[in-house]
């Protein structure tokens, strides 16, 4: 029979283990104060200190004061993370509302144990112990769904370290209606934001940087695609939608937290567009002007503000034509079918070699095709008299 | 290339005017209105052509949907319980529909049971905002993805009949 005394330090030990296990043992080091550049082995930031010494940077430290919010915490966010972690970020604020499943283990960072955690209470608790200086909020729900959006920006707007809005937004989810949800609020906000994204064949990527009113916003084209070489119509997607790479995921975070280093820290040039094809090591860089018929009309707005601030950049060129914003198509009684040829309005965006729209958007729709549906007549009926007559069918 | 047959569908489905979103308010309601208009007479041509495969309703705010959707195969009708929200980028962007029952049970889909869509989808809906509603995502989405994946997961045996208690319809 054991003493109380030994079965209670039989318990601490039980539960020193279990959380090793688990993977939230307390922080391994305190926290620190001030960035020292004393090279010791004991200091967490001396070779990133070392960057101000070799007349990289000018002031690393700053980036004690930097907030970042990564949205989509999968393959590319929760290693944009951990990049912006280590380097000693100030705040990072992570959404996501997936949990961890063991079919992400392909991917880096997360581990096996901890599937079926939320993947950003899992990524805060790995990175608090990576880093206790920096400061996690995690925000575990679905941005695009009108509650959650208000949320989300107001998040955006109130999230830094002094209150006011976040330094940067890092887009790192993997649908088209998250990022334009991001796109929406960034607009809105007036927020600079970074783009991501891998392809669903895993072997191409990209990064875009978005300056709302100064650089094209995600909405000013169809979504970019670096040429891969393979032939679209030969891609099996027979039993899968997606496939994934660590290393593709791995180098478009290096790409991404590697310019928002550059952007938060002011040294280099940041890269507006970065694409990445793997099979080939291509990499197309461009810069990306604003549509200015861009659907989204914060776009339109920042853009019109931007070209009445007085031109302090090197910029070459004032002159853009002033055709008049989107007059609204009479739509009539058509559909346009997806393989209309390209007589689109992309010509704006003077995209590089390798780089193309995913597909095209044709400027006005008076070629459509007919459509023996009609288009929806007024209703004489009130909304809830048309969900009753739905619900009785 | 949609196929002949999805093609007529989509065609015989209402279009619809405003383009407006869950943010938008009274043009919301609008737009609400017309998305239930041409979701009935998309029932009703099923029905007519002997071929009524869901329903659908929504909460008041239109944002929020669920319903059933079935898929008959060799002679068994076999029920999915379907759900999407409708997202703030609505109608530029479609909305995700999910079978969250199969969630799991085929690599056609993404969390939660969001359908994988074909690589016509995306295009064909950008080129169609607003006429596009949820008829269309329905029509375009939906329906060819059971036509291929229902058949192939019963062969497997991840779906199998549920004996139902027959219902009015
Ligand atoms: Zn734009």
């Amino acid at each position: 029979m054991s003493t109380v005394e030994e079965l209670q330090k039989r318990v601490k030990e039980l539960e020193a283990q279990l959380a090793s296990v688990q993977g939230n043992a307390g922080p391994a080091r305190q926290k620190i104060d001030v960035m020292s550049s004393e090279v010791v082995d004991s200091n967490p930031y001396s070779r990133l200190m070392a960057l101000k010494r070799m007349g990289i940077v000018d002031n690393y430290e700053k980036i004690r004061e930097m907030s970042v919010a990564v949205v989509g915490v999968g393959g590319v966010g929760s290693v944009t993370a951990e990049m912006l972690t280590r380097c000693g970020i100030g705040k990072l604020i992570l959404f996501d509302y997936d949990k961890v499943e063991l079919a992400n283990m392909n991917r880096l960072f997360f581990q096996p144990h901890q599937a079926g955690l939320s993947k950003v209470d899992a990524a805060a608790s790995t990175l608090q112990n990576i880093n206790p200086d920096v400061t996690i909020d995690a925000y575990n729900y679905n941005i695009t769904t009108v509650e959650n959006f208000q949320k989300f920006c107001d998040t955006i707007r109130t999230g830094s370290l002094t209150g006011g809005p976040v330094n940067l937004v890092l887009s790192c989810v993997d649908n088209f209606e998250a990022r334009m949800a991001i796109n929406t609020a960034c607009n809105e906000l007036n927020q600079k934001w970074f783009e991501s994204g891998v392809s669903e064949n895993a072997v191409s990527g990209h990064i875009q940087f978005i300056a709302p009113g100064q650089t094209a916003c995600f909405a000013c084209a169809p979504p970019l695609v670096v040429a891969s070489k393979i032939d679209e119509k030969t891609l099996k997607r027979e039993g899968v939608c997606a496939a994934s790479l660590p290393t593709t995921m791995g180098i478009v975070a290096g790409f991404l937290v590697q310019n928002t280093l550059k952007y938060l820290l002011e040294f280099g040039t940041v890269t507006h567009y970065l694409g990445y094809s793997a099979l080939t090591d291509f990499f197309p860089i461009m810069a990306l002007k604003p549509n200015p018929q861009c659907e989204d009309m914060y776009c339109r707005l920042r853009r019109e503000e931007h070209n009445l601030r007085p031109v302090v950049e090197v910029a070459t060129e004032v002159t853009e034509d002033s055709a008049p914003v989107h007059a609204d198509n009479e739509w009539g009684i058509s559909l346009v079918d997806e393989n209309t040829p390209e007589d689109d309005d992309c010509s704006h965006l003077k995209l590089v070699d390798g780089v193309q729209v995913a597909y095209s958007v044709p400027v006005d729709n008076s070629t459509p095709e007919s459509s023996t549906g009609g288009a929806v007549a007024a209703s004489e009926l009130s909304l809830e008299e048309l969900m009753q007559q739905m619900k009785s069918m | 290339m949609v196929d002949e047959g999805t093609r007529k569908t989509l065609s015989s489905i209402p279009l619809l005017q405003t383009k407006a979103g869950p943010r938008d308010k009274e043009l919301w309601t609008t737009r609400l209105k017309e998305e239930y208009q041409a979701l009935i007479k998309y029932v009703q041509n099923n029905k007519a052509a002997d071929n009524d495969w869901f329903r659908l309703e929504s909460d008041k705010t239109g944002t929020k949907w669920f319903g059933k959707c079935w898929y008959v195969h060799n002679l068994l009708k076999y029920e999915f319980d379907l759900e999407f929200d409708i997202p703030i980028t609505y109608p530029t962007t479609a909305p995700e529909l999910a079978l969250p029952g199969l969630d799991g049970k085929t690599a056609k889909m993404y969390r939660g049971g969001k359908i994988c869509l074909t690589d016509h989808f995306k295009p064909l809906w950008a080129r169609n905002v607003p006429r596009f509603g949820i008829a269309h995502a329905m029509a375009l989405g939906l329906g060819p993805w059971l036509a291929v994946e229902i058949p192939e997961l019963i062969e497997k045996g991840v779906v199998t009949y549920q004996e139902k208690s027959e219902e009015a319809k």
